[in-house]
């Protein structure tokens, strides 16, 4: 696959199925505010997703749709880091989860938005908005529930526990992001993401992990987890089953 | 949840030049909080430009048993409204 396609699908994907998790909490959500609130980001993440998918099938220029490339991909074709395929597990789980990424996503795409590729840029400059305030949101959470009661806190070292090996994936470089200069090296965007993530943590009163192991496979889409073919599974069934199916 | 978070009132501002109105109440831990959750509540189809929570227990009310004496007596004072006046139509909208 051309690495320009690839990387922008890497955006799409990673919007796409954190977008999707995120929906899981609708209507099960803690409190009616955070319900809302998980909903709205997943809306906006599906947003940017279909911005990004409809680019890649302009790129593709196989006259594949957005919905296309949504639906009709199957596990080994999706580009996203393995993180955000991740089951939510609690609402504290989910909200780191959802931290770690916002604390990458945020600075990538304000970098993106010096992309020489103008619709990359634009994409970008549009999804920074919401990021920023995902991340707003997503930092508070966690320092709240951190540094909270004794069971929040025993909770949201476990969940960082199993998270940690997951977010170095966001930022390791490989050939596909070396092959293309549309996008800069997601290894650039470490320094950022480490000052967010030192300070949240430190504020929520959690001890940063100290191992560097990644989970890798994701982006590349070779070694997704055994979660994410359940995901699509759910997410892809109603086009699959009624393939004539319209709004 | 055994402690309910407090009770806000939200209050959102339309667009620039109009007042705050009152739009409903939220539970939220703290005051930014309570302006976060109302953001993602009641501006996601782009109602404000501006919003103010101010937590409910704060707020002193009338008492509505007290309403007869508190309203009733400036019902039939039709003098202190200006509708006396010939307003000329170049004045436009008041």
């Amino acid at each position: 696959m051309d690495a320009a396609l690839e990387c922008v699908l890497r955006q799409a994907d990673n919007a796409l199925v954190l977008g999707h998790r995120l929906s899981e909490w609708c209507g099960v959500g803690p409190v009616l505010e955070e319900d809302i609130a998980l909903a709205n980001t997943a809306l906006d993440l599906i947003g940017q997703a279909k911005l990004w998918l409809e680019y890649a099938a302009e790129v593709q220029g196989a006259g594949r749709t957005a919905d296309d490339l949504a639906f009709r991909r199957d596990v080994y074709d999706f580009k996203n880091a393995l993180l955000v395929e991740l089951p939510n597990g609690d609402f504290g789980q989910t909200l780191l989860r959802e931290f770690f990424f916002d604390a990458f996503h945020l600075p990538w795409l304000q970098a993106l938005t010096a992309s020489p590729d103008a619709r990359v840029a634009e994409v970008a400059a549009k999804s920074a908005k919401e990021a920023a305030y995902h991340l707003e949101r997503s930092a508070e959470t966690v320092i709240a529930l951190g540094d909270g009661t004794d069971e929040s806190h025993a909770r949201m070292a476990a969940a960082l526990a199993y998270l940690w090996p997951y977010t170095g994936e966001l930022m390791v470089d490989d050939a596909v992001d070396l092959g293309q200069d549309a996008m800069p090296l997601p290894s650039s965007i470490r320094p950022a993401w480490d000052t967010t993530v030192n300070a949240v943590l430190a504020e929520a009163m959690l001890t940063r992990p100290d191992s560097d192991f990644a989970h890798t496979g994701g982006r590349s889409g070779v070694r997704h987890t055994e979660h994410l073919g359940h995901m699509l599974a759910q997410m892809q069934f109603l086009p699959r089953a009624y393939p004539t199916a319209t709004w | 949840m055994a402690q309910e978070w407090p009770l806000w009132e939200v209050f959102i501002r339309g667009q620039h030049g109009m007042s705050h109105r009152h739009v409903g109440s939220l539970h939220a831990p703290d005051a930014d909080r309570a302006i976060k959750n109302a953001r993602d509540v009641y501006t996601r189809r782009n109602e404000g430009v501006s919003i103010w929570v101010v937590e409910a227990a704060q707020i002193a009310a009338s008492n509505p048993t007290e309403k007869g004496p508190m309203f009733d007596p400036a019902k039939d004072k039709v003098y202190r409204h200006p509708t006396f006046y010939d307003i000329p139509d170049d004045a436009g909208k008041m």
